[in-house]
């Protein structure tokens, strides 16, 4: 099923930051991957709320998503680390517990819909990585990039590795990769595999936890003067991009893969959303 | 349950490092079935489900799984704070985590993109079949209050 997936944007990303949107959906175009419109899906459901409040509503919606896709006749790709991370794990029990897949179908059935499970779940950076390859990015790159740039892997890309097998999960290096594609580079920080803090349901419920995890990320960040941070996840990316107007002293612009990648491939800037970020993003 | 309270997991957490929170101990404790001092704890939501301890626990323990069953029966008794019913609130009606704002679909229109997405926000169908599987799954009555 390689070039052709089922284009899942989750919530984030279209009603926060369209920028991530438009600029993935334009970056896979010479890349010669189509991608297949998803409508009427919902949220992934997210892992750290949902899942947390009923973990039967939460493998319904997610079933309905992988549902929706099947039908298509596609695997579904996701650019969002919750939404894989979400999408991903209930594929994984769908897969492997028919029991649990027969009480979905029941749901699933009042609305028409029925799950075979014959579908994967994708991140996109992990298509890039392993369905595109770098040769074919590198060839796209018509505006060479210089920044130093600090990678945030953020938790649900590789992690868990027991269902994942991506990368490693203390030294993983596929984002780095990515990001050094364009020419960019990938520089060191304390605690780069660290969470954002914004995951799990603690930025909404306890934004002042949040925030101190992720003044400590910025702290690192700033210290190794990182000129961008680069996330694959339209959650931590809000996160960082709203926390630094919280945080007196930080201004490090915050990009998605998919606008670096927009920035690499000569995008024009208006296809980028950048202002959508609350982090003036001056480059 | 395999853990022998190593404390690993305490020591990978990036919340316990900054709060109060202790993964080792949540875990004892629901080994001793200690439902009335894990259930009603804000504790139990300080974790950000990063998991980085179910990557360095040495016994193989899913303590984000569990700690997800621990959330779902604290749910299920009603221990659940506003701002997360509010989440559940913008389920039922956007088909999404967060609501629809104003300015982010005129950019959306200014940048070439429809002014709503075609996900449940702008598929009329989709976003009653979304509503309907939460409604199936009793996901509405546990927003009121619990006790689906």
């Amino acid at each position: 099923m390689s070039g052709r997936y089922a284009f899942f944007l989750g919530c984030v990303a279209p009603l926060r930051y369209p920028g991530i949107e438009l600029a993935t959906r334009e970056i896979f175009k010479p890349l010669g991957v189509e991608l297949v419109e998803l409508e009427g899906a919902g949220c992934c459901p997210a892992p750290g709320v949902i899942r947390s409040f009923d973990q039967t509503t939460w493998l319904a919606l997610a079933a309905r998503n992988l549902a929706l896709a099947e039908k298509k006749k596609t695997d579904i790709m996701t650019i969002c680390n919750g939404c894989y991370g979400s999408m991903f794990e209930a594929n994984h029990i769908l897969q492997h517990h028919p029991e649990e897949l027969k009480k979905v179908n029941e749901v699933l059935g009042k609305v028409g819909l029925k799950y075979e499970g014959t579908i994967k779940v994708r991140h996109f950076a992990e298509v890039l990585y392993k369905d595109i390859g770098m040769e074919k990015i590198k060839a796209q790159v018509k505006n060479p990039l210089s920044y130093n740039i600090g990678v945030h892997y953020g938790c649900h890309f590789v992690k868990p590795t027991r269902v994942k097998h991506l990368d490693d999960p203390e030294r993983p290096r596929i984002l780095d990769e990515l990001v050094e594609a364009t020419g960019a580079k990938s520089i060191n920080y304390k605690d780069k595999l660290m969470c954002c803090g914004a995951g799990g349901g603690v930025r909404s419920r306890d934004n002042k936890t949040a925030l101190k995890m992720t003044e400590e990320k910025l702290k690192n960040l700033k210290k190794v003067n990182a000129q961008m941070i680069v996330d694959v996840c339209p959650f931590c990316h809000l996160q960082y991009d709203a926390a630094q107007n919280d945080l007196p002293g930080y201004n490090i612009p915050v990009i998605h893969l998919s606008q670096l990648y927009g920035l690499a491939f000569g995008l024009p800037r208006d296809k980028l959303g950048l202002e959508a970020h609350v982090t003036k993003v001056v480059l | 349950m395999l853990c022998y309270q190593c404390g690993t997991c305490t020591a990978s957490c990036p919340s316990g490092r900054l709060t109060a929170f202790r993964t080792r101990q949540i875990i004892r404790r629901a080994q001793l079935g200690l439902k009335d001092e894990i259930l009603p704890s804000d504790d139990l939501w300080l974790c950000t489900t990063c998991y980085s301890c179910v990557e360095r626990c040495p016994r193989e323990v899913e303590i984000t799984d569990i700690l997800f069953i621990l959330r779902n029966m604290a749910v299920k008794e009603g221990h659940m704070a506003d701002q997360h019913k509010r989440i559940g609130e913008n389920m039922m009606k956007y088909g999404s985590t967060v609501p629809v704002k104003e300015d982010v679909m005129k950019l959306r229109v200014k940048m070439g993109l429809p002014e709503n997405p075609p996900t449940t926000v702008g598929n009329k169908k989709g976003m009653e079949d979304f509503r309907k599987v939460m409604e199936e799954c009793g996901f509405d009555k546990l927003m009121k209050g619990g006790k689906k």
